[in-house]
């Protein structure tokens, strides 16, 4: 009986948390096309020596999750040097984004085209705060 | 077998350099016309520039993977392939024009001077002389593009560090500043001795402002004055979604040509110009809407072309080679867009207009095409995946145009024959 309920309860968890999932990156998407798009593109590809790729990119894809969440909120001015190329447009800041939505963008961005990497929960947003 | 190789190998060149001549090396050109390769893979190749005797020089934005950021290319056997490489000097840049045997390239701060011997080479690859230096590069628009006049004189392009004069570039419902200080410093064509040494922002005169970043220019020798190719300004949906639509962003404003004379003032950042209109509008950061004028002081464009296409090359034919038409007409090396996306891409083509008595006498269209490598007609919507971007334009001792692409790093050399 224990048992059963708590398959029941587990099952229950693991349906809303694939579906808040699958939200997330619909919701993602919607926040890409209309803050990351212009310059990044639709494929993710960037503009060389301009704006920096985020599809294949070691910085997107990598474990460094507070600094991510950093550029999002706060912009980006310098010339950053990304996988042996230099790109030097300026990033648009995005301080009114709450961490869910950064959260769901940021799950887009690291699911989408080539990116394999893991999503970004609202915890891990919330975790970077203070961080550098 | 071993003894086939060789020929095999030949056979391969051969039939390479013919396919080469016969596809013209991938482009797109007017009847008569035909291109080479002159030059591939040599690194990021801004601007060009080509002695008497033919030798190209090529500025790279980065040094390429021999270190070297200035090329040397000649084509001895005169197969219109570049037969004998080399290089020098190990900062970036894009600014590089040759005048008798003195050589000027850019870096994103300073003006060199390098002296070349008879045969073209380089003497001082170490040691230029620093014609101007310290000049603002703040990563956006930073790099400097240069012409001379008939009088020794150097105009250099100072980028705005900015999209719009914003108090904060790039950021939804910032005001433009009042009025615009980075126009103190950059915004404009700066004009300097070209055998002065080491002269700073003092020694030279702003001698025209109100310009975003300027990167294709040339001094007109018929008129006697400078024109310049305007970047316009970038993302007017991005920040003011309520006026402007993406379509809309798509096709404003205006990419724009310049004729300038010593004191001129462009508009930028307080005006766009819409082609639609053709009118000079007030800049949203400044309290426009799409339908306020502005600018009352400020030039109209010489010539404007469709938006966000980044013209980085522009060069007044006067050879003798082409048809009549291009006689002192104008080449415009088109960079290729970005800021049209969600919409397809335009540019990534060589435009020519025609001009009469020093003024326009026709309509622009497009000279050469294909760099992107794309099947005819179709849109890029990939701009990381286009295989070349025209940058730069030289005019050969024979009237033939070389075009450089900082993509892929070839240079391109069209001719035409009756």
């Amino acid at each position: 009986m224990m048992v059963k309920q708590l398959s029941i309860l587990f099952s229950t968890l693991l349906f809303f948390s694939v579906s808040a999932n699958a939200q997330d990156l619909v919701k993602g998407k919607k926040i890409y096309e209309t803050r990351c798009l212009a310059c990044h593109q639709a494929d993710g590809g960037g503009v060389p020596n301009m704006n920096a790729p985020l599809d294949g990119s070691s910085n997107v894809v990598g474990n460094n999750i507070a600094r991510l969440v950093k550029i999002i909120r706060g912009g980006y001015s310098e010339k950053i040097a990304l996988d042996g190329y230099y790109y030097n447009n300026v990033m648009t800041a995005n301080p009114d984004l709450k961490d869910e939505d950064i959260a769901n963008v940021l799950s887009y961005v690291r699911t989408s085209w080539t990116n394999k990497a893991s999503k970004v929960t609202i915890a891990q947003v919330q975790a970077t705060k203070g961080k550098k | 077998m071993k003894n086939l190789k060789p020929i095999f190998l030949c056979s391969l060149v051969i039939l390479a350099l013919n396919l080469n001549a016969q596809n013209n090396a991938g482009l797109k050109l007017p009847e008569g016309f035909k291109a080479t390769l002159f030059a591939d893979t040599i690194g990021s190749a801004r601007h060009i520039a080509i002695t008497k005797n033919g030798v190209v020089f090529a500025k790279l934005m980065y040094p390429n993977k021999a270190g070297k950021s200035i090329i040397r290319l000649e084509d001895a056997n005169k197969d219109g392939v570049a037969d004998k490489i080399n290089g020098w000097a190990n900062y970036g840049g894009t600014g590089i024009y040759v005048k008798g045997k003195d050589l000027y390239a850019t870096s994103d701060n300073d003006v060199y001077l390098y002296q070349l011997n008879d045969k073209d080479e380089v003497v001082n690859p170490l040691s230029p002389k620093t014609i101007v230096k310290g000049l603002i590069a703040k990563n956006q628009h930073a790099s400097k593009s240069i012409t001379l006049d008939g009088d020794n004189n150097v105009y250099v392009n100072i980028g705005a560090y900015s999209n719009a004069c914003q108090e904060k570039d790039r950021t939804a419902g910032s005001k433009g500043m009042m009025p615009c200080p980075i126009l103190d410093s950059a915004g404009g064509i700066w004009k300097f001795s070209g055998t002065k040494e080491n002269q700073v922002y003092g020694d030279g005169k702003r001698y025209a402002t109100g310009l975003r970043n300027v990167v294709g220019l040339d001094w007109n020798a018929q008129t006697n004055s400078l024109f310049v190719m305007q970047h316009g300004r970038d993302q007017l949906n991005s920040f003011y979604p309520t006026l402007y639509n993406d379509a809309q962003n798509a096709e404003l404003p205006a990419e724009t040509m310049y004729e300038l004379h010593e004191g001129d003032n462009a508009g930028w950042p307080y005006v766009y110009f819409d082609p639609y209109q053709k009118k000079k509008m007030l800049a949203p950061e400044y309290g426009g809407d799409g339908k306020k004028e502005g600018g009352e002081n400020a030039l109209n464009p010489t010539v404007f072309f469709p938006a966000h296409m980044a013209p980085n090359g522009l060069l007044f034919y006067t050879g003798d080679q082409f048809p009549a038409k291009y006689k002192d007409g104008a080449f415009i090396a088109f960079h290729g867009s970005w800021n049209r996306a969600p919409l397809p891409q335009e540019g990534y083509f060589v435009a020519f207009v025609p001009f009469k008595n020093g003024k326009p006498s026709g309509e622009w269209e497009i000279f050469a095409n294909g760099f992107s490598g794309l099947a005819d007609g179709e849109k890029v919507t990939n701009v990381r995946k286009v295989k070349s971007r025209p940058c730069g334009l030289a005019q050969g001792p024979d009237g033939s145009l070389y075009v450089s692409d900082d993509a892929r790093g070839s240079i391109f050399k069209i001719s035409y024959s009756k």
